[in-house]
């Protein structure tokens, strides 16, 4: 069996335990390669039944525009039930502050717009397209992993996950987060999507874009971004290898306009996916911080 | 290209987490700036060289003790296959958390410092190897470099291990010793000007040539996962059974029969979204029509007519406790295999290894974490298990724990 087809499989394996574990479950939709593979995944599963879960899209309202408009069209084409939850409510209702300053970003503000989501709708499991190979804390994590009632992850009190048995149990108010691409590395993410002619925002690929040159990283100009006087606004050629926030992903400079093209890219790349994911800079255990309080 | 999965055991200090950075390092699979990041840290603790093992301990609280205290996941690629390493952790409280790891993979990589031999934790590996069935086992010799590449020292412990060998039932394994320098590189992906005496492939070079995939040999055990019905106007009548091939094949035509009711039908279609396959093998995640309406939900199996399962009520098994708080005999707990989940009590703990003998000859005042036990299971309904040494994949079970939904154990019925 060709690798692709057990990785497949495994997910599919996955999404189906998930859905026949839990009475509330919830994919958790960013719009960038991971989640829209996971969609994928989902329909695969279940054909040809429709999916039978919600996606949920956490919108900080810095989101690339190709972003938004692709989701929009994914969700109409296979009649799929979206739930939006804005953090500008969030703000808004006083629940979290705007970080203000040269880096300010709503990225780590998510969090809590999650977690509102998550209680406001009563989903017990939230599928995400984290993958272990992604960062180191993301490489310990299972499975199914269980989030107490305030979405925290204890990394040192983990279930073990023995063989393929996953074990959903829960409390209420607890949820399981469910990973069916934790085995999963980004060019495998890239093979299967080419594999399965899987579509894409346009920001995936190379195209002229309005940018500046901050801590030798490339940021996408944008009127979400506090850009001091002595930062100048060019124009490159660019691409973006992973897609979350605008405030927090950063791009590279590239021609490749198409899947062969990324893929022979980051076959060649000495740069890692994360390495242009200003979130991670903040600290040494930045993504280990995030999830400890709830982020997926 | 395939995917091979492996898994590291030894004892704190044995050189796991560097081991795998080093496999890391020298199949260029790591990129520049994760590079930078290890190299920075390395400087920052006054270290002289670049510390390797920084790649794979991902928590704060190991970077700080140095020590691995949860299974972490690494992938990365060669010509020929996909390679995900659990590392896992070699403290004798994390024995659930290595066997987490250990229980997801084909090789077991099993670390010895060469400048102490054998200790009591390998033999608590080599057991779990045992118990697990892993049928490939690397005796990897590590830290040669601080014995001076000897080849006395090697043979030494060679000779030991094939000593406590003997005492498992390993017979049809493949086993081998590859002595090696993980801090160094000799040996790991680049063979050894140092160790000129040792003729044997190096430790890449012998994953890259192993075999490995599903037995085909087994007989059909489908655990159906989740119905699929569409009621949709295009599929009004569709009755879909989604489950993995557990082990064994099906084909079109197959004569069924459903574990626990006895209904017999016939396969009509197996499909994969809009890929219909002739037949599936073990492994693979399908949607099966049948010929007849029968009623099927999930935790029923679907096994081959003239080759099922007897279910029963009381199962023989060897469980590993993995909960910090002791099995409660006389207490209820699920135990969970397949799709099914099952009430069952621990009627009978029989009998408890004894790690310094190797057998089991202690009768237990109490099940403890970490503590491997014979014990008799009741269930108020039959479980259709393999015995594991028969069908390495329906002979497993996890018991779960109502109260606090742990996982406190794993099970192979014996």
């Amino acid at each position: 069996m060709d690798y692709l087809d057990q990785l497949e499989d495994e997910a599919i394996y996955i999404m189906r335990e998930v859905a026949a574990q839990f009475d509330k479950p919830v994919l958790l939709f960013s719009g960038g390669k991971d989640s829209i593979t996971l969609v994928h995944l989902a329909i695969k599963a279940f054909y040809p039944a429709k999916v039978p879960f919600p996606l949920m899209h956490v919108d900080t309202g810095h989101n690339f525009p190709e972003t938004i408009q692709f989701r929009d069209e994914l969700v109409s084409k296979y009649g799929l039930n979206l739930h939006i939850e804005y953090v500008q409510d969030a703000i808004d209702a006083n629940l979290v502050q705007e970080e203000s300053g040269k880096y300010a970003s709503r990225n780590a503000l998510q969090t809590v717009s999650l977690l509102n989501g998550i209680e406001k709708h009563g989903f017990n499991a939230c599928i995400g397209g984290a993958r272990r190979d992604e960062e180191k804390a993301r490489a310990k994590e299972r499975i199914f992993s269980v989030r107490d009632d305030f979405g925290q992850w204890n990394a040192k009190n983990q279930r073990p996950e023995l063989f393929d048995l996953l074990n959903g149990r829960i409390n209420q108010g607890e949820n399981v987060r469910a990973f069916p691409i934790s085995n999963w590395t980004e060019l495998d993410v890239w093979n299967y999507i080419k594999r399965e002619e899987i579509a894409l925002p346009s920001v995936y690929f190379a195209h002229n874009r309005k940018v500046f040159l901050r801590d030798g990283l490339i940021w996408s100009d944008s009127a979400f971004i506090n850009k001091s006087d002595d930062e100048e606004v060019i124009e490159k050629i660019v691409r973006f290898r992973t897609v979350g926030d605008m405030t927090c992903t950063a791009a590279v400079e590239s021609y490749a306009s198409d899947i062969d093209a990324v893929i022979g890219e980051i076959i060649a790349a000495e740069i890692s996916e994360r390495g242009a994911r200003i979130d991670d800079k903040r600290s040494e255990a930045a993504m280990e911080k995030r999830k400890e309080v709830g982020y997926f | 290209m395939n995917i091979i999965k492996i898994s590291t055991a030894g004892s704190v200090d044995d050189g796991k987490s560097t081991l795998i950075g080093r496999l890391l390092f020298d199949t260029n699979s790591l990129s520049k700036d994760k590079i930078e990041n290890i190299e920075s840290i390395s400087r920052q603790r006054g270290l002289e060289e670049t510390d390797l093992s920084l790649i794979t301990d991902g928590l704060t609280a190991e970077r700080e003790q140095g020590i691995t205290i949860d299974v972490a996941h690494i992938y990365f690629n060669t010509l020929k296959r996909k390679y995900i390493i659990a590392d896992t952790p070699g403290h004798v409280e994390y024995t659930r958390n290595m066997i987490t790891g250990a229980s997801n993979s084909q090789v077991f990589l099993i670390l010895i410092d060469a400048r102490k031999g054998i200790i009591e934790q390998t033999k608590r590996h080599l057991f779990i190897a045992s118990l697990i069935d892993i049928k490939n086992i690397v005796f990897v010799i590590n830290k040669m470099d601080l014995v001076g590449f000897d080849e006395q020292v090697y043979l030494n412990i060679l000779k030991d291990i094939e000593q406590l060998v003997d005492k498992f039932e390993l017979s049809d394994k493949k086993l081998i010793h590859i002595p090696v320098s993980a801090k160094l590189g000799d040996n790991v992906v680049k063979k050894s000007n140092n160790i000129k005496w040792y003729s044997g492939p190096g430790l890449l070079e012998y994953l890259e040539s192993l075999e490995v995939g599903p037995s085909l040999n087994n007989n059909l055990r489908f655990n159906v996962q989740y119905v699929i019905r569409p009621h949709s106007d295009e599929f009004h009548d569709y009755r879909g059974y989604s489950g993995k091939i557990t082990s064994g094949s099906i084909k079109l035509g197959d004569e069924i029969k459903v574990l626990s009711s006895g209904q017999k039908s016939k396969v009509k279609t197996i499909n994969k979204h809009k890929d219909n396959f002739l037949s599936a093998v073990a492994g693979q995640s399908v949607t099966i029509e049948l010929e007849d309406e029968i009623d099927i939900s999930r935790g029923d199996i679907l096994v081959k007519v003239e080759d099922g399962v007897q279910g029963e009520r009381s199962i023989n098994s060897t469980i590993c406790w993995l909960d910090k708080e002791a099995l409660i005999p006389q207490k209820k707990y699920l135990l969970q295999y397949g799709s099914s989940i099952i009430p069952v009590k621990v009627s009978e703990v029989k009998s408890q290894l004894d790690f310094e003998t190797l057998k089991f000859e202690t009768n237990p005042d109490i099940v403890n974490v970490n503590s491997i036990n014979e014990v008799n299971l009741k269930s108020a309904s039959p479980i259709f298990l393999d015995r594991y040494k028969d069908n390495n994949s329906n002979g497993y079970f996890i018991l779960v724990d109502e109260g606090s939904n742990n996982t406190v154990a794993v099970g192979f019925k014996s």
